[in-house]
């Protein structure tokens, strides 16, 4: 079997796997799963400007907010359906990103993370000034009743599981596409060496600034399906803790590679699930995760089963 | 009141942010200047420093003066350690790598906070004062064309705060001494200047890393020690310390001590003022966006010479 196909293999046998276990699953897992699929959309998302395009951002809950409340406010403020909501979010998310990337970009290494902190602390305020729409902290539930889109009933579980899966198995199948194509290419190129890849006369901004764009475009997808998944819109899904979950996610999966994502996500929500029967300070275990992983794992656990088993996985 | 003297009273109150957020933020930059690493963790030495002075504060009875003398001692000492101690133990397994770095001192972070919060709780709790007298102020009005003094209701502030705008200049000054006039600060700034050929003549380095990552979160803990009497202490009070050190960093220029002392002021004084007359989240949206804006057009600062 050539390369191209074992991988192939691989990364459509987990989405048949996923799709398989909705039958399987008891009730609490099978709505634990639709969760972390959604989540490890973002962390997909977010893995491609970190782990391909090597710009670590601390700001990506700007864009699963922007995607949040993008099709949130759509629904509660304007009475919109669901699908022009979600799209309204997609594009929400792709304006923040695009006018966040031509600002940011234009400074790189530990001033391009403050510069995203800041940006997505500076949207997380202004989630809690305009108080009186997105309700604050607090946030706003969306009823069941303007969750049906096109006669399926989202808030039902397994019309959800598979919605998750949906969104979970395009972002997944997106990355390893990417991977492949010139575009691609050239995004690990200037993770590589910056220098080198505008010496051979690509235009290293622009395809940063692509990266950023769909990076952010796919949190966004994520943010706003999460909103209309789950019904609720809250101004915690803006905050720092949001922008360092996907990066925390991805690090333990292992950046750059397309499985890391999921399998990161996965990892970290069952334990967060697990120890928080223990503790209620559950973001402790998240704080010594990533100080071992950037210890000792710096690759995350998908990038040493690459070191070590399969050099060619994507 | 009138215009006059509640400005004044607003510039008094923001000359306390300002004290103890020239500590804070001196600290941050110290660390910055020196390791080329940025903090993130830099407010959780903040609020453990605060935590720390009310336990210390709770261990010796009868006045006041006496608790609170002792956890200016000891608290910030207590907390370089812990510094120290994250210092050998992560920061330098990573060798100061800066991205990994960040990612690291936010786990460090998590840690910290969630460990109060398990140990010291959720609640907020106070420190008392070791003087706190009300002392009026007087305001100057034109009557008959000429300036009278008088005292206008509600116009006054304590002892203490003044006490703690005193303080903070000392400290201030002792660091600047620290750095310029003593053997210390030289190997200090010399591995700010270059890092390699200071190892070639033999300076221990890592000993001055592990120092300075201390000496910058004792003077967070100590701006915390000073400010616990006026605002309590509570295990999530790190987050606005933090940001608040970052915009005064990065305005005054990135690892420039002196114009982050008058970064820390202007933003002090001008927190305190703007927060008294707009809504204080429109004011911190305007001072983050600033921040960035800053970040990305002006990357050495409003204050800071452009590097050669």
């Amino acid at each position: 079997m050539s390369n191209t196909k074992k991988t192939l293999v691989l990364h459509l046998g987990l989405l048949v796997v996923l799709f398989a276990l909705q039958f399987v699953l008891p009730a609490y897992h099978h709505g634990n799963l639709a969760r972390i699929m959604v989540l490890a959309a973002y962390a997909v998302g977010y893995n491609i400007l970190f782990g391909y395009t090597g710009l670590l951002s601390l700001g990506h809950a700007l864009f699963f907010a922007a995607g949040m409340y993008g099709m949130g406010l759509m629904i509660n403020q304007f009475g919109a359906a669901p699908f022009p909501a979600l799209i309204a979010g997609l594009l929400a998310g792709a304006l923040v990103s695009l006018a966040l990337g031509f600002l940011a970009l234009r400074t790189e290494g530990v001033a391009f993370m403050i510069v995203t902190l800041m940006f997505a602390q500076a949207g997380y305020l202004t989630v809690l000034y305009f108080g009186t729409y997105t309700r604050g902290d607090e946030g706003f539930v969306i009823q069941q009743a303007e969750r049906v889109l096109w006669c399926i009933d989202l808030s039902d579980p397994t019309n959800r599981y598979f919605a998750a899966f949906l969104i979970f198995g395009v972002s997944l199948l997106l990355t390893l596409r990417l991977v492949q194509t010139p575009f691609g290419r050239v995004l690990i190129a200037i993770r590589e060496n910056e220098e080198r890849a505008r010496m051979l006369g690509y235009d290293v901004f622009a395809h940063k600034l692509a990266a950023v764009v769909l990076s952010g475009t796919i949190s966004a997808m994520a943010g706003a399906g999460y909103g209309l998944l789950f019904g609720y819109v809250g101004a915690s899904f803006a905050s720092v803790q949001y922008s360092i979950f996907p990066l925390l996610w991805v690090l333990l999966g292992g950046a750059g590679t397309v499985l890391g994502p999921f399998v990161g996500t996965l990892f970290m929500f069952y334990l967060i699930d697990l120890s928080s029967g223990l503790t209620s300070a559950y973001m402790l275990i998240a704080g010594v995760v990533l100080v071992l992983l950037t210890l000792f794992a710096p690759q995350g656990l998908v990038g040493e089963l690459r070191n070590r088993l399969w050099k060619e996985l994507p | 009141m009138e215009f006059g003297p509640y400005l004044m009273l607003a510039t008094l109150e923001g000359a306390v942010t300002a004290a103890v957020l020239a500590l804070t933020a001196v600290g941050l930059s110290l660390v910055f200047g020196v390791m080329r690493v940025v903090n993130v963790a830099h407010g959780e030495f903040f609020m453990l420093g605060a935590v720390l002075a009310w336990w210390a504060a709770g261990l010796v009875g009868g006045h006041p003066a006496l608790g609170f003398g002792l956890a200016i001692l000891v608290v910030p000492i207590l907390v370089g350690l812990i510094a120290v101690a994250a210092d050998v133990t992560i920061l330098k397994r990573i060798d100061y790598d800066p991205e990994r770095t960040i990612v690291a001192t936010i786990g460090i972070l998590y840690i910290i906070q969630q460990l109060t919060l398990m140990t010291y709780g959720p609640e907020a709790r106070p420190v008392e004062a070791p003087f706190n007298t009300r002392l009026a102020l007087p305001w100057f009005e034109f009557a008959d064309g000429r300036p009278q003094i008088y005292w206008p209701w509600g116009l006054s502030t304590t002892s203490y705060k003044l006490g703690v705008i005193g303080a903070a200049a000392a400290v201030l000054v002792g660091v600047w001494a620290l750095m310029t006039h003593t053997r210390i600060g030289l190997l200090m700034r010399a591995t700010q200047l270059d890092r390699e050929m200071a190892l070639a003549f033999g300076i221990p380095v890592e000993r001055v890393y592990a120092l300075v990552f201390g000496l910058g979160a004792g003077l967070a803990a100590l701006a915390a020690v000073l400010i616990v009497p006026i605002q309590q202490a509570h295990y999530l009070m790190g987050g606005d310390p933090l940001l608040l050190s970052f915009i005064v960093v990065i305005i005054g220029g990135l690892g420039s001590l002196p114009g982050t002392v008058v970064a820390a002021i202007l933003i002090g004084v001008s927190d305190g003022i703007i927060s008294v007359f707009f809504s204080p989240t429109l004011a911190k949206i305007l001072a983050t966006l600033l921040v960035a804006l800053v970040l990305v057009f002006r990357p050495q600062g409003l204050f800071g010479a452009r590097r050669a």
